[in-house]
């Protein structure tokens, strides 16, 4: 389980990064307790696109209502990954 | 990679952090197809945009209408023309349930017993002259006397090239009478003679303006940096237009590739059914749109596109601040 919440850490942020096209950190290096809008400046419509790419990448659907709660990346990853233990 | 706490001090921080999470919702609502004024250079009424639709009367589906509109996650609601004060039952469906916005040019006086803190934007058109010249009235007059000291109504300033180097002495009449100011300049739709903007006139007005806010900084409501970008047309390099605004409705926005853009915007007619193209007529050049809310929001969409610098991170924080002021989520 913590393997695969790594992996899934890493390729949240490989696509943070790609989606947003940030420069100068890989997925490794990316903290991924790092507050996305705080310090990232990611706004409603980035998490919006990026919410597009994760349904895409691991067919869920995260309600709009649940997006501010999404604020780093392990708190994406923890969230995509109980959807997918409980089948949702 | 830049953060945002490495490009700011603490004190910017701290001012970054009481914006960054307002996640503003707005869209645009046509609350009446009538005015008690024919203002020239109104793009409503020059576009045809009146007859577009036929405003619904019924006050309950304007209710029923406003709770759609939340449904899908509107929070800031602009009552934008005709003259929306004609319809205080309209607008009571949104004032009820939202954070509400009312432009109006003044000539009404919104009750405060019914509408305690909305806000209210009154249009101005420049002086005496000026106003008479283009709606036919001097509306300060009796504007100012409907909303002397209100702390919830600002003016709406439009510069008009001829109003160069007069702009101090309106301010300073609407400093006196304890209200707000917001500055934003004329498109000048309609070509009304000796209003289109010259390239050396919006040099001027931008100093002008910088002036203004200089030495008004308690009345006006505003930054150098909004002012910069809708008197060049440019932000970051980048030019003003239709591949830029990021106020165009949602639903029929068929751009691509799609520019970062306000989330489910739309700007609704007052039949409740049509929706326009943008928060102003179809009918202008988007090249030389002078709309100060798609020039400010333009800047607020695109906030990672100014994490390049500490200054430019600065100045995206003033526009927010200042867009934020204007619609009452942080205290003036």
């Amino acid at each position: 389980m913590t393997r695969d919440i790594n992996q899934t850490i890493i390729r949240i942020a490989e696509i943070i990064i790609n989606t947003l096209k940030l420069e100068d950190v890989t997925p490794q290096a990316f903290d991924a307790d790092l507050d996305l809008v705080d310090e990232v400046g990611v706004d409603s419509m980035d998490l919006a696109t990026i919410a597009l790419v994760l349904r895409d990448e691991y067919g869920i659907r995260i309600d709009e209502d649940y997006y501010p709660k999404l604020t780093t990346v392990r708190i994406i990853a923890e969230y995509i990954s109980n959807k997918l233990t409980s089948g949702e | 990679m830049k953060t945002v706490s490495s490009l700011l001090d603490a004190h910017w921080y701290e001012r970054y952090k009481n914006i960054s999470r307002l996640n503003i919702r707005s869209s645009i609502y046509d609350v009446t197809d009538r005015c008690n004024l024919r203002c020239k250079g109104c793009f409503f009424f020059s576009s045809g945009e009146h007859k577009v639709a036929s405003e619904e009367k019924d006050v309950g589906k304007w209710h029923a209408f406003v709770d759609k509109e939340m449904a899908r996650g509107v929070n800031l609601a602009i009552l934008i023309g005709g003259e929306p004060t004609l319809c205080l039952d309209r607008i009571e469906a949104f004032y009820q349930r939202l954070p509400t916005f009312c432009a109006t040019n003044g000539l009404i006086k919104v009750p405060r017993e019914r509408f305690p803190d909305m806000m209210v934007g009154i249009s101005l058109w420049g002086d005496a002259e000026d106003e008479k010249t283009l709606r036919g009235v001097d509306s300060f007059k009796i504007s100012s006397a409907n909303y002397a000291g209100d702390p919830h109504a600002y003016y709406l300033y439009t510069i008009t090239p001829r109003q160069l180097g007069k702009t101090e002495v309106i301010i300073k009449r609407i400093a006196d009478v304890g209200l707000k100011v917001h500055m934003q300049l004329l498109s000048n739709d309609e070509g009304v003679d000796g209003f289109s903007w010259q390239p050396d006139e919006l040099v001027a007005v931008r100093a002008e303006m910088d002036a203004m806010l200089d030495a008004y900084p308690r009345t006006v409501i505003s930054s150098r940096y909004y002012h910069q970008i809708i008197t060049t047309g440019t932000m970051l390099g980048r030019r003003f237009g239709w591949m830029e605004c990021p106020s165009v409705t949602d639903a029929i926005d068929k751009r691509e590739p799609r520019p970062k853009r306000l989330t489910n915007f739309i700007r609704w007619a007052s039949d409740l059914k049509t929706m326009h193209r943008c928060c102003t007529s179809e009918t202008r050049d988007c090249s030389t749109c002078k709309d100060g809310a798609a020039h400010m929001s333009w800047v607020m969409v695109n906030k990672r596109a100014h994490m390049s610098s500490p200054q430019e991170l600065r100045n995206w924080i003033e526009v927010y601040e200042m867009f934020a002021k204007l619609y009452q989520f942080i205290p003036w």
